[in-house]
């Protein structure tokens, strides 16, 4: 799985510089496509809830306190880490401060 | 997730597009008092479009998502700013009933009426209360989706000034209560052609500057045909002048890809290679210059078409019909009597009776003086003697040019004017 995190930063993109950061993810999820390694994702909207404790308190999560929000995920096929890694290579967002977290999802396989 | 469809091919300029038919909406339903808030809404709805779409792929309609999105923060932006009594006043009572502003907002932002809105906006850019200058940057920034960094890039001047410039602008239509529609019939014809002049300067900038990279240069040009373009479509607004200047951009640009060879050097009309001239732009421009024939009336865009269709008729420089291009530049030269048009008339002369007369008619240039400083008077000059093979003289006036020309291309074509062989 692939958490992407950007930063907050001040200064928007124009539109020029948005389409530019548009083509070069579509570039990239494309090559995933291709590869055969891309199988899901979804963005993810700003904010969120935490439910926590024998109370259950609803609470308004640190998602937008930090300076880092998350974005969205993609969920890849990766033999490793490495793969996963080297897979990351055409994140489009390093530049601007974004950043992704790899992390592997638990799996059995049970026999049929 | 359409993993296929790659954003350059979908539209180029999708977003620097979209953002002008969101902002030309959104400012019909806040008004131009409120340019700054539509703006902000415009820049949010993006940002949102931007972070789901780089995940989720491109939508099946961009234009439909933006809209319904805009729609919503619209509606949110007017709940929070109508406790502003300042700006409640600026808004139609409409928007101030929260029982009918959902409707109104929902009525109000869509694309069926996206042309018009544009060309609307056009008109609100172009208000007469504003210098041309700001007419321009506004044209850019609202409608073209430039940033105030790009602006400042494309006209070599600083960020604060184009910052100023806006600022500005916004605080007239303020102060003018500038409203958001076509003008009226009777100053129809002065409105479009102080449209029509912005769109002609922003073309200029794209093609004559040689200060900056071919990619800002082509972006205005084709901004400047694109705006043209939503007046000629227009049936209220259809105006023979628009077809001109049109017709005028598009045998320009046509030349485009033939202007500069693979060192990004100038190459003249003489040395260009003609199979590299955009044979559909020309038929788009002669469509333009039939259109034009509708008026009664002959601007300045009528005859730079002229001239300009000329050029692109002749399969070859030999082939240049000069006899029809002088006939142009003697009327322009009526209507316009400046020594720069005076310049281009006697480098057509020499065309068609020598060297010799076109110096001539150089020398008795009315006002020759004003042109001291302009750089392509003693490059002219240059070029003309050295055919005259008076290669001493035509040396000293490419250097004279050369200290005139801020240009590092135009620098370089001149110095290897000095270095030619004999």
């Amino acid at each position: 799985m692939l958490i992407f995190e950007s930063e907050i930063t001040g200064k928007a993109p124009s539109p020029q510089q948005m389409q530019e950061i548009m083509g070069k993810w579509m570039s990239w999820i494309d090559k995933l496509v291709k590869a055969g390694k891309y199988v899901s994702g979804e963005p993810l909207l700003p904010g969120g809830k935490i439910i926590k404790g024998n109370g259950k308190t609803v609470t308004d999560g640190p998602f937008t306190e930090g300076k880092e929000i998350i974005g969205g995920y993609f969920i890849v096929n990766a033999a490793d880490y490495d793969e996963a890694v080297a897979l990351c290579d055409d994140y489009p967002d390093y530049e601007r401060g974004g950043a992704v977290i790899v992390r592997q999802v638990q799996k059995m396989d049970m026999p049929a | 997730m359409k993993a296929s469809t790659h954003i350059d091919e979908t539209v180029d300029h999708l977003f620097r597009h979209e953002w002008g038919k969101l902002v030309s909406v959104l400012t019909k339903l806040f008004g131009p008092q409120n340019l700054e808030l539509a703006e902000d809404v415009v820049q949010d709805t993006l940002v949102t479009a931007l972070s789901n779409w780089k995940i989720n792929g491109l939508p099946q309609n961009p234009s439909a998502w933006l809209f319904t999105a805009a729609r919503n923060k619209a509606v949110d932006a007017l709940r929070q700013q109508k406790r502003k009594d300042e700006f409640s006043k600026s808004i139609t009572p409409l928007l101030q009933s929260e029982y009918t502003l959902a409707p109104t907002v929902k009525e109000t932002v869509n694309t069926n009426t996206i042309d018009d809105d544009q060309l609307r906006m056009m008109f609100v850019c172009c208000h007469p209360s504003l210098s041309t200058e700001a007419q321009v940057s506004l044209i850019l920034k609202t409608l073209c989706g430039f940033s105030v960094t790009e602006i400042a890039k494309a006209f070599v001047t600083g960020y604060d000034t184009i910052e100023k410039r806006l600022y500005r602008a916004r605080q007239t239509f303020r102060e003018n209560n500038v409203q958001f529609e076509l003008p009226a019939v009777a100053d129809l014809d002065n409105r479009v052609e102080a449209v029509l002049m912005a769109i002609y300067l922003l073309f200029n900038e794209g093609y004559n500057s040689t200060n900056h990279e071919d990619l800002i240069r082509n972006d205005l040009m084709n901004e400047a045909m694109r705006m043209c373009e939503l007046i000629c479509r227009n049936e209220k607004v259809n105006h023979a002048n628009a077809h001109a200047l049109m017709a005028l951009m598009c045998f320009t640009a046509s030349r485009n890809d033939a202007r500069l060879d693979k060192d990004g050097n100038i190459l003249l009309l003489k040395q260009q290679d003609r199979s590299k001239w955009n044979r559909a732009l020309i038929e788009t421009g002669v469509f333009h210059l039939e259109e034009s024939a509708a008026g009664e009336t002959i601007s300045k865009y009528h005859i730079e078409a002229g001239i300009a269709y000329e050029h692109a008729q002749a399969r070859d420089y030999q082939h240049t019909n000069w006899n029809n291009i002088l006939h142009c530049y003697n009327l322009l030269y009526r209507l316009y009597p400046t020594p720069v048009i005076a310049l281009n008339r006697a480098i057509v002369i020499s065309e068609l009776s020598g060297a010799a007369a076109g110096i001539n008619a150089i020398e008795n240039i009315q006002q020759l003086s004003s042109l001291k400083n302009y750089y392509l008077l003693p490059a002219t000059l240059g070029e003309l003697y050295w055919q005259l093979k008076q290669y001493d003289k035509a040396k000293t006036y490419f250097e004279e040019a050369i200290t005139l020309t801020q240009s590092a291309i135009e620098k370089k074509l001149l110095q290897q004017k000095i270095s030619q062989p004999v």
